[in-house]
């Protein structure tokens, strides 16, 4: 003792040099069994107590994830109880929104929200949004430009607000639940995962509080502030509304034969290949018809990638695809397998497309199929904005993966009633035509220019290889020559690009 | 042979939507349909609906058919006159039992083209659908130069004959070897019934299959996803390709050579056999696994 | 021409609904409701204006409701209306 006594002196000096305390002792040890420790804490606190502690203020920007799609209740909940507390000039940063976002009008007209950034918009918000409802202009970001900009600071998120189907009392947060008390499933957390670790604040909203540890974990304790427990995060039935549907549709199905064609005969189909399907229903068809292919030509994938479906899971059990790289769910059975089988992967948005990100998914992407509200004869793609002017739709990963993949195929058909898919000049720019190597409609494929090789491999094995001039003139045959849209002169929305440049606006429709 | 017919699809005659883009899958032949996809209060609206799609709707090279209702009943000659003025390929009767009603037919269709000028330009096709009309078959099959066609409606006939369809076909063996065989006699097409469970795409092929030994031309259709199994059961193997090939070939020069006797590898090669290999050939070419160019 | 109630078509996607009344203001009087209205709109009415007075209507209330016709299925819907409306078919019998 007299030793330390003596060194005293010295560990003070040391201290005052070092800008820190002396320790004096004095700990006390917590003897309460740990089950009874771990059962509450801290963070959990009701929805009211969450906002208020992080310290939300007028004017600052909150995020959420779509992952629930049309069953989300997080938005509107935490929407509904931020207006009620007072709150004014809010600024929603929101992964994606949807028609079951319609509240959000009244919110807006209020002055609750004052901006929005999302990767897409459908129903009631967006024909108002589209008819000039907002001040401010929409920010439009695909999923990988959504990541880079909350990574890098562009979209920068005070308070990230995110459901999820099980959490601990710690923070540790998943899609899915392993409890008997389940009550929801969304499989991957992708597009929470950077606002999870971005937000200056985080706040987890689950509907099924479990026992810590809760693992595997999709968003880490470290990253939460906060848990609030509510009945419902969200309706999972609802996973499958919106864009995923399986087709019986004939045209659908012609389509996504003639697509799988294209991808068996465009030299990218060999062992080791990686493919990505979006989610309209003749892409989503393609995959069924090129599991025969894969299972005749005894060719297997390495990874499929994207909003993982039903039918991805299947061949992924059944050997032909070695791994799903999921940023998003698309239906219950995807789901139950991201939580089941350690070789389906959950990604981030950035892992999966962000520019800035090396490892990004999307850049091994050999094959991706897409779909498109509008092509028009320079490739380029609109996914966001239909023909009457009107926002119905969703950027998602569509110029991430046209980017990004060897081979980029948008699979349309020329027509829809008497809409025209193949245009003179897109309605919105959203994917721009260079990264566009193919589309497929049920008049005939038209190829890039800058692919004569896929052009030539293609008509090679008897595709009819068509110009999307010669289509555009067929649709014009067929409906007459459409009016142009009544655009007023304000801005509504902004697309920006995946580097973060501003790429085309929306005016407001009159 | 003048045509490929190896799918005849369905399409209601009051559906606009369906009528518009029937022909992006490809078949052979469409058959808007007047009779009984059409309830009675919409026959007039479907008449005027067939007559303004076949005058509009770009169908290409594909043969329009029309089904009209039968001359007995108020809305036949209504049916012929619309559709002879839009210009249709080929009026199908349904329900045929005897040669005089097809004679009836092309008096009607004769009558609208004279006051158009263009007499001989329809054909005629006849739908047998009852124990009498497959006892008449040949003398329907041979009752006008303009019958292009002869084919079989199962659901009627199996209800006359008090009995009902088989997945196997039993019931209509006969009904379907009169047709075919009628159907050569007269030097026409023979097409078959409709297979209407979409639910079971293997009974459906075997179905073809069975039809295609029996001598059929093609098949009925009513959904755009039977057509792919339809041409790959009529679609040759590249066995029969390669010797149609070599068969037509030796014909062509036999023909250079000015010789009556067409010889294959030291063989003499009959008529018949020539007859057989054209055929495969037009197939192969209509599947798209044989180009014409690849015959010179 | 002497007209009475009378509509042909339907609400499917890809047809048009088309009623016709008689009308005490001289003219045609079309309402169009269409999901194409903005590219569409006009030419959809002038296609039903003109049928109506190639066969002889010139003075009637017109409600249309279309599900993205093409101009024949117009053409076909509004002559039906109008044979409906008039009772005089343009086939002969």
């Amino acid at each position: 003792m007299k030793g330390y006594e003596e060194r005293q002196k010295l560990i003070g000096r040391i201290a005052d040099s070092f800008h820190k305390g002396v320790y004096h002792g004095g700990e006390r040890k917590i003897t309460v069994p740990r089950k009874e420790s771990q059962a509450t804490s801290e963070k959990v606190v009701s929805l009211e107590e969450a906002i208020r502690r992080c310290g939300l203020r007028d004017g600052m920007t909150i995020s959420f994830h779509h992952h629930f799609r049309s069953g989300d209740k997080v938005l509107n909940l935490v929407m509904d109880k931020i207006a009620e507390m007072g709150f004014k000039d809010i600024r929603i940063a929101a992964s994606s929104l949807n028609d079951v976002h319609t509240p959000l009008i009244n919110h807006i007209r209020n002055g609750v929200v004052t901006h929005i950034s999302t990767s897409g918009m459908r129903g009631e918000l967006a024909k108002a949004v589209s008819h000039g409802l907002m001040d401010n202009p929409v920010v439009f970001r695909s999923h990988g430009a959504r990541g880079s900009a909350v990574a890098n600071g562009d979209l920068h998120i005070d308070v990230a607000f995110l459901g999820a189907s099980s959490c601990d009392p710690m923070g540790n947060a998943c899609g899915y639940s392993r409890s008997p008390n389940a009550k929801s499933i969304c499989g991957s957390l992708g597009y929470a995962l950077p606002d999870a670790r971005y937000a200056d604040k985080t706040v987890i909203l689950t509907d099924d509080l479990v026992d810590y540890p809760n693992t595997p974990t999709s968003i880490s304790e470290h990253d939460v502030d906060y848990v609030v427990v509510v009945d419902s995060v969200g309706d999972s039935s609802k996973i499958a509304s919106g864009a995923i549907r399986d087709t019986k549709n004939p045209r659908d199905i012609l389509l996504a034969k003639t697509a799988c064609k294209v991808i068996v005969n465009s030299g990218y189909f060999r062992n080791g290949f990686s493919i990505q399907t979006g989610s309209g229903g003749a892409s989503l068809a393609v995959v069924k018809y090129l599991r025969q292919s894969m299972i005749e030509q005894n060719v297997k994938a390495s990874f499929a990638l994207g909003g993982i479906t039903s039918h991805m899971v299947k061949l992924h059990k059944e050997g032909l695809i070695d791994h799903l790289i999921d940023v998003q769910s698309f239906d219950r059975v995807a789901a139950e397998s991201l939580r089941d089988d350690p070789k389906h992967k959950e990604v981030s948005a950035n892992e999966y497309a962000s520019p800035d990100e090396p490892g990004a998914a999307t850049k091994f992407l050999d094959i991706v199929i897409l779909s498109a509200l509008e092509v028009d004869t320079n490739f380029n793609v609109n996914v966001l904005v239909g023909s009457d002017g009107i926002i119905r739709g969703a950027i998602g990963g569509h110029p991430d993966t046209a980017a990004d993949s060897a081979l980029s195929i948008v699979v349309c058909p020329l027509l829809r009633g008497r809409i025209p898919c193949i245009v003179d000049e897109v309605t919105t720019l959203i994917t721009p035509g260079p990264t566009v190597d193919v589309v497929v409609t049920e008049y005939g494929v038209a190829v890039n220019p800058r692919r004569p090789d896929l052009a030539e491999r293609l008509a090679a094995a008897g595709l009819r290889i068509v110009t999307l001039e010669s289509l555009l003139e067929r649709a014009l045959h067929v409906i007459g020559t459409p009016a142009p849209l009544p655009f007023g002169d304000k801005v509504v929305g902004v697309v920006m690009n995946r580097n973060g440049e501003v790429m085309d606006v929306i005016r407001n429709i009159l | 042979m003048d045509r490929l017919r190896r799918t005849m699809m369905f399409v209601p005659g009051n559906n606009p939507g369906m009528m518009q883009d029937a022909f992006i899958y490809g078949p052979d032949s469409i058959m808007l349909d007047l009779e009984d996809s059409v309830t009675l209060a919409e026959k007039d609206t479907a008449r005027l609906l067939v007559y303004n799609a076949l005058r509009t709707v770009d169908y290409g090279n594909i043969e329009m058919v029309v089904r009209i209702n039968p001359l007995s009943t108020p809305y036949g000659h209504k049916d012929v006159e619309a559709v002879v003025k839009a210009g249709v390929d080929v009026v199908r009767m349904p329900k045929t039992e005897t040669a005089d009603e097809v004679r009836e037919v092309e008096t009607a269709i004769e009558k609208v083209e004279t006051e158009l000028g263009c007499v001989g330009r329809t054909k005629i096709m006849a739908a047998v659908e009852s124990a009498l009309g497959v006892v008449n078959a040949y003398a329907i099959a041979t009752a006008s130069k303009r019958m292009m066609g002869i084919a079989l409606g199962a659901e009627d006939y199996c209800a006359n004959l008090k009995t009902q369809r088989t997945p196997e076909g039993t019931e209509l063996l006969l009904a379907r070897q009169t047709i075919v065989v009628a159907a050569r006699a007269a030097g026409i097409d023979c097409i078959d019934t409709v297979f209407s469970n979409l639910n079971d795409m293997d009974a459906f092929r075997r179905e073809v299959e069975t039809i295609k030994k029996l001598g059929f031309d093609g098949k009925s259709i009513i959904n755009p996803r039977q057509i792919e199994i339809v041409n790959e059961v009529f679609t040759p193997s590249q066995k029969d390709i390669d010797k149609a090939v070599a068969i037509v070939g030796a014909l062509h020069e036999a023909a250079r050579r000015g010789s009556g006797v067409i010889a294959l590898n030291g063989k003499m090669i009959d008529k018949p056999v020539v007859i057989r290999a054209q055929h495969t050939i037009d197939l192969a070419i209509a599947a798209g696994v044989l180009k014409k160019e690849d015959l010179s | 021409m002497e007209i009475k109630n009378a509509f042909a078509g339907t609400l499917e996607s890809g047809d048009i609904l088309i009623q016709i009344e008689p009308s005490d203001t001289p003219g045609l009087t079309i309402d169009l409701e269409s999901t194409v209205a903005y590219q569409f709109g006009d030419q959809i009415k002038k296609v039903i204006a003109d049928t109506l007075k190639g066969m002889g209507i010139g003075q009637a209330y017109v409600r249309a409701t279309d599900k993205g016709a093409l101009d024949c299925t117009i053409r076909a819907r509004a002559t039906a209306a109008v044979v409906r409306a008039t009772g005089k078919d343009v086939w002969q019998d």
